[in-house]
């Protein structure tokens, strides 16, 4: 245990060099988005009496706005869960560098997610800080939402770096953005609820784990979550065992990766 | 615990790597003793670097004994690791950090102090003449630089035993001989070094003794000059014709020297008298375009057991 805290301090040395730039950005993608969507396209939304009855009398900037954390987790996770792999095992080999060392590929594994999720906490901080801005969290509860939107990235983040350690190249990452990342971002009850989707297509969106971010977060912001408690405990427990299974499979995958050689 | 008497950092019996069915290496036997240099020489594809990586507790045996510092690989890994350095072939420094934070942070994978980390790294730039560039980015260095760079990081943690593959391949003959130099100085210091290559002259400068490494198996071992007086004469002539000639010669050099071998660009005669062998050639109406007589190498050592040049 005491071996991972060196890889997350190589990650944190690592990203003294783009701290500013990154904390910038986290600013600054929330505030683009609840701005254009949740303000400018919400306008509109709120004026239509049938969206207004869907949301439940809630403003849409509120409906989305809890969404939209756990959406910009995940997509961070994917992000990081990608290209630095890939830099550690293929590009720059740090990560053999450290196998060299009593450092183990476990190590290597758990160091390399508890800064994702360190990384994950920051980037849904800010977020939260420009959402209560924006008045968009109804509920003191929204702190939570900060560990749910964690939670969420790392239910990616997990199998995405095992997949990332048995990749030679970036060439597969299109496909995971292109045919993973972004149907989820926009099918998961992000930005409208799922029961609009045809009845058919709706358990597909159950199998989403951003879908359950996205409830958990959405209740957590809302204060509604304490209406179906077990609905949310299933949402929790359906996220940690994507965690739990994720990190089994890259112990795996990193593991094998860097005896290879 | 350990088998073997205390004196041998490592000690292999039938120590065999396979992948799938392809037998990477198969069944050596060698021991590395306290402060010695030794060398594994063989061509690319030989099995030097699967050697090494066993060595190194990255790559599992699949087969026969290995002790690395009288321990287990497969169940102390960790702790053998912790007591060598490593320097690979490929360079595996991170291009994100500076030249010092690449040996700061190896230090930390120790379980070192920062304080102890930043007073080592310290040193040891001073030790790979790279103080200069101690803040400085690494990816502009150049390939020497990063090599030294390289082994400093490897003895951050003042290792027992460094393990080098192939250190000085694609450096310049002026980068090479900087680090031979600093390679030179740790062995001096009593430093273990165990070491790849496929450069004779490198192994004929570094090595105390070396094994000379073809397919997966070890062919000879001794040190450089035992080998080269067991397996080769003390000359060797090199003749070289104009071109198609060489190919109308057979029969004419026959017992010219004690061996003759035909190169595709050369002929190289045997003989401990290389200019009696000149002679001899001259007299019986051979006119090479060009003659040179030169000390036997382990290139010869090598040419003679594999029947193949080291460098194809």
């Amino acid at each position: 245990m005491a071996v991972m805290t060196r890889v997350v301090e190589l990650r944190a040395m690592q990203y003294r060099r783009t701290f500013r730039a990154s904390i910038f950005s986290s600013f600054l993608n929330p505030v683009l988005f609840l701005l254009a969507m949740g303000v400018g396209l919400g306008t509109y939304v709120d004026r239509s009496g049938t969206a207004n009855a869907a949301l439940g009398g809630l403003t849409y900037l509120q409906f989305l706005a809890p969404g939209l954390l756990a959406a910009t987790t995940m997509q961070a996770a994917a992000f990081e869960s990608t290209f630095p792999i890939m830099a550690g095992l293929n590009w720059q080999k740090t990560f053999h560098a450290m196998y060299a060392t009593p450092v183990s590929p476990r190590d290597i594994v758990i160091g390399n997610f508890v800064w994702i999720g360190f990384r994950l906490l920051l980037i849904a901080v800010i977020f939260t800080i420009v959402m209560v801005v924006f008045g968009a969290a109804a509920s003191p509860l929204i702190v939570l939402g900060i560990p749910a939107a964690v939670l969420t990235g790392l239910a990616f983040a997990t199998p995405i770096g095992a997949f990332s350690a048995t990749q030679r190249n970036p060439e597969k990452f299109n496909a995971v953005f292109r045919f993973g990342i972004t149907p989820l971002f926009l099918f998961s009850g992000t930005f409208f609820p799922i029961s609009n989707l045809p009845a058919q297509i709706q358990p597909i969106a159950w199998l989403s784990p951003l879908w359950h971010g996205v409830e958990l977060s959405r209740g957590l912001a809302l204060g509604t979550i304490g209406r179906q408690p077990v609905m949310a405990l299933a949402h929790v427990a359906i996220l940690v065992a994507i965690v739990v299974a994720g990190t089994a499979w890259a112990f795996r995958t990193v593991e094998a990766r860097l005896v290879r050689g | 615990m350990p088998e073997n008497p205390d004196s041998a950092l490592i000690h292999a019996r039938g120590l065999t790597k396979r992948f799938g069915d392809f037998v990477a290496v198969d069944a050596i036997d060698f021991d590395v003793a306290k402060g010695e240099s030794f060398g594994f020489l063989g061509p690319n594809g030989a099995g030097k670097t699967s050697t090494m990586r066993m060595i190194g507790c990255v790559s599992p045996i699949t087969d026969g004994d290995l002790e690395v510092l009288g321990q287990d690989p497969t169940s102390d890994g960790p702790r053998i690791r912790s007591r060598i350095g490593v320097v690979p072939q490929q360079d595996t420094l991170d291009t994100e950090l500076t030249v010092r934070e690449n040996l700061v942070i190896y230090g930390r994978y120790f379980g070192l102090s920062r304080a102890e980390c930043g007073r080592r790294a310290d040193e040891l730039l001073d030790f790979a003449q790279l103080t200069e560039r101690a803040n400085d980015q690494v990816e502009p260095l150049s390939g020497g630089m990063k090599r030294r760079l390289t082994i400093a990081r490897a003895l951050i943690n003042e290792p027992d035993l460094l393990l080098l593959d192939e250190p000085t391949t694609g450096l310049d003959p002026q980068a090479r001989h900087l680090l031979w130099d600093r390679l030179y100085r740790l062995k001096q210091r009593g430093v273990t070094l165990v070491l790849t290559t496929h450069y004779m002259d490198e192994a004929e400068q570094l090595c105390d003794r070396l094994v000379v490494m073809d397919k997966a198996k070890i062919v000879a071992e001794g040190s450089p000059r035992q080998l080269i007086e067991r397996y080769s004469t003390r000359e060797v002539t090199e003749l070289r014709f104009p071109a198609g000639v060489q190919e109308t010669l057979n029969g004419q050099l026959d017992g010219l020297a004690e061996r003759v071998e035909l190169l595709p660009d050369r002929v190289l005669l045997y003989a401990d008298d290389g200019e009696a062998a000149v002679a001899a050639a001259h007299e019986r109406g051979l006119q090479p375009e060009t003659v040179l007589v030169r000390r036997s190498s382990l290139e010869d050592v090598f040419l003679r057991l594999t029947g193949r040049s080291l460098i194809e």
